[in-house]
């Protein structure tokens, strides 16, 4: 035994554990890539941020903060420019408003039904066709709004312009139902039977159940849900830039035609501006504004939607 | 005991009365449905009737020309399609290998719940932002123009969060017995993954990434963003050729249109000749996407019925 030469201590003891260390090496690499992978998440967060601030840095050095908070005429690319925010907020709030009346009666609605009332078999074949409604492309929503519910309301409503934030914003509602019911709908049936069945012990029915009992208890997935809605309104964009026209107006009244901070953005993409003009800038100043909204309404909405979690 | 006949009248009526609000409920929550099922169907119908005439074969073998009835898609059907290899090209790996991160190897601090908070913000970040995102960084920062690969890279981002919360979500419904089991055979982490994690997991990985693709498939506002062009009249070079090494990537700098963007396009326009092919265009994208839709949810559905672990 003794005569068997002593083996270099860097050199592994058999093939077989030389295969693992080689195994274990590529084990390492492909956690580093995979990781890598999930990282871009982030690089992608940090790219938004990055080029929005970057542009919008350079835009409020021309244009002062002050000024694009108050100023009430939006007209960025007339030689007399002025750029008051409020203009593109106010058409986004009146059609987001729109929507929101249409969206939150029926997907609220729509989600007692299926939770409280509808048969497990309706359910199963309501809920995918409900959310075909969220997955028809926007363009063709806006062709929809234009060309089909504008002159229909124009039939009520002799007075409706062509393009108005109303016929937009019920539209732009229509697609939000599903994301209202179905948010709601999981919040509800979250709720534990028990509470059912005590409520149903006391004489109450399906309804009173439903409305005092199983809708108070996930209100706070319900609100989730609301603040979700609200953030896919603000930004939704092909809608609008369709259907509502784009002139910046400064409006509180729906049967108006207006332009929102994202029509806005679409008008000028559209308008082929040269990298670097002010114009160029004030697209990612609208963008900015929007995306702080929205990344407002999403943590308000995640939030509710973890705080509600935890209860049960 | 007079009274009783009353009292008994008096909750008779009483209970007749709720139930009447149970049944007036339902009737509203059908309705409510109605309306919802009623738009689908009113808004399919009415692209159909609309574009009917247009709905011929030369409609896709067309370009788009100034006279409506020599319109048709060619160009925008095959952006549509090369895009749409690029956004899959790029989001299915990183998506799917996002996804197995987080749900095999990520350990359990702030690193992991930084990534997890931001993949559900990227999911509700409006699809503009990702334009603007596009037109700072890849048009004028990486030089990529305005091109094919840039838009595939934008929807590509835009549709990561929907492809790594399906493939998280399909990976967890797998058994930790399965994994148990192949590292009782001396299985590696990885091994494990590939030979039985992933295969496993391959419907609910592609209900999401068909969900992803047909959402990717009719977003304009990301893709207006970054400069499209409405009015093109000639195809990307092939990305096939006869001389060696027969494989051309020209195309991916090539500008472009796609479906979206010419439907906008026509939609836009005064002349209604011009809206009979929007309508016929967007019947055609409707039902590119809800064939898409139908295919995932028919994924899900048999997924759930065949594995029973």
């Amino acid at each position: 035994m003794s005569s068997l030469p002593a083996a270099p201590a860097s050199r592994p003891i058999s093939d077989r554990l030389a295969k693992r260390a080689s195994r274990h090496v590529k084990e390492r690499i492909i956690e580093a890539i995979l990781f890598a992978a999930a990282a871009i998440s982030v690089l992608v967060t940090l790219g938004i941020v990055y080029v929005l601030l970057k542009e919008s840095f350079v835009f409020f050095s021309q244009v002062p903060l002050w000024d694009f908070l108050t100023d009430t005429q939006w007209t960025p690319l007339f030689d007399d420019a002025h750029f008051g925010i409020i203009v593109l907020l106010s058409g986004t709030a009146v059609s987001s408003l729109v929507a929101l009346l249409v969206a939150i009666p029926i997907g609220t609605t729509v989600a007692i039904y299926l939770s409280e009332f509808a048969s497990p078999h309706a359910r199963e074949i309501a809920k995918p066709v409900l959310e075909v409604l969220s997955g028809i492309p926007t363009v063709v929503f806006g062709f929809f709004a234009l060309l089909f519910v504008t002159p229909l309301l124009q039939r009520f409503i002799p007075s409706l312009p062509g393009f108005s934030l109303l016929s937009a914003g019920i539209v732009m509602g229509i697609m939000i139902i599903p994301i209202v019911s179905s948010i709601s709908e999981d919040a509800m049936r979250a709720v534990p039977m028990a509470l059912r069945e005590g409520s149903y012990a006391m004489g109450a029915t399906r309804l009173q159940t439903a409305l005092r009992v199983v809708l108070p208890a996930a209100i706070s997935g319900i609100a989730a849900a609301y603040i979700l809605a609200i953030a896919r309104a603000v930004g939704e964009t092909m809608i609008l830039a369709i259907a509502a026209g784009m002139q910046p107006n400064l409006v509180w009244n729906p049967l108006e035609p207006a332009a929102t901070i994202t029509s806005f953005i679409v008008q000028v993409a559209l308008g082929d501006l040269p990298h670097g003009s002010v114009g160029y800038n004030t697209i990612f100043a609208a963008g900015l504004t929007l995306m702080i909204f929205t990344l407002a309404f999403n943590l308000l909405g995640f939030w509710l939607q973890r705080r509600y979690r935890e209860r049960y | 005991m007079s009274l009783a006949a009353e009292e008994i009248a008096l909750i008779r009526a009483n209970i007749a009365k709720r139930k009447r609000g149970d049944w007036l409920f339902t009737t509203l929550g059908v309705l409510c449905l109605v309306i919802a099922f009623a738009t689908i169907a009113a808004l399919f119908a009415d692209m159909i009737i609309t574009g009917w005439d247009r709905l011929r074969p030369e409609f896709f073998t067309a370009f788009p020309s100034r006279r409506a009835t020599q319109a048709g898609i060619l160009s925008a059907w095959v952006g549509s399609v090369l895009v749409m290899l690029v956004t899959a090209v790029v989001a299915v790996p990183l998506g799917v290998a996002a996804g197995i991160w987080l749900e095999e190897y990520a350990p359990n601090h702030w690193l992991t719940d930084l990534i997890e908070i931001n993949i559900n913000n990227l999911a509700g970040v409006p699809s503009i932002i990702y334009g603007l995102l596009a037109l700072g960084l890849f048009v004028y920062s990486f030089g990529l123009g305005q091109s094919i690969q840039t838009a595939g890279l934008t929807l590509a981002l835009l549709i990561l969060p929907m492809v790594i919360v399906a493939t998280r979500e399909a990976i967890r419904a797998i058994p930790q017995m399965i994994r148990e089991a192949a590292y009782g055979l001396g299985a590696t982490k990885w091994q494990t993954i590939r030979d039985h994690i992933i295969p496993y997991s391959m419907p609910g990985i592609l209900t999401g990434i068909i969900l992803g693709l047909s959402r990717a498939i009719g977003e304009t506002a990301p893709i207006i963003t970054i400069g499209a062009l409405t009015f093109i009249a000639f195809l990307p070079p092939s990305p096939i050729t006869d001389t060696a090494p027969f494989l051309n990537f020209e195309w991916l700098k090539a500008p472009f249109t796609v479906m979206p963007i010419q439907i906008f396009n026509w939609t836009s326009r005064p002349d209604s000749a011009f809206h009979q092919n929007a309508a016929a265009a967007g019947a055609i994208l409707v039902a590119m996407t809800l064939a898409m839709n139908a295919l995932a949810i028919w994924l899900r559905y048999r997924l759930r019925k065949n594995i029973k672990w």
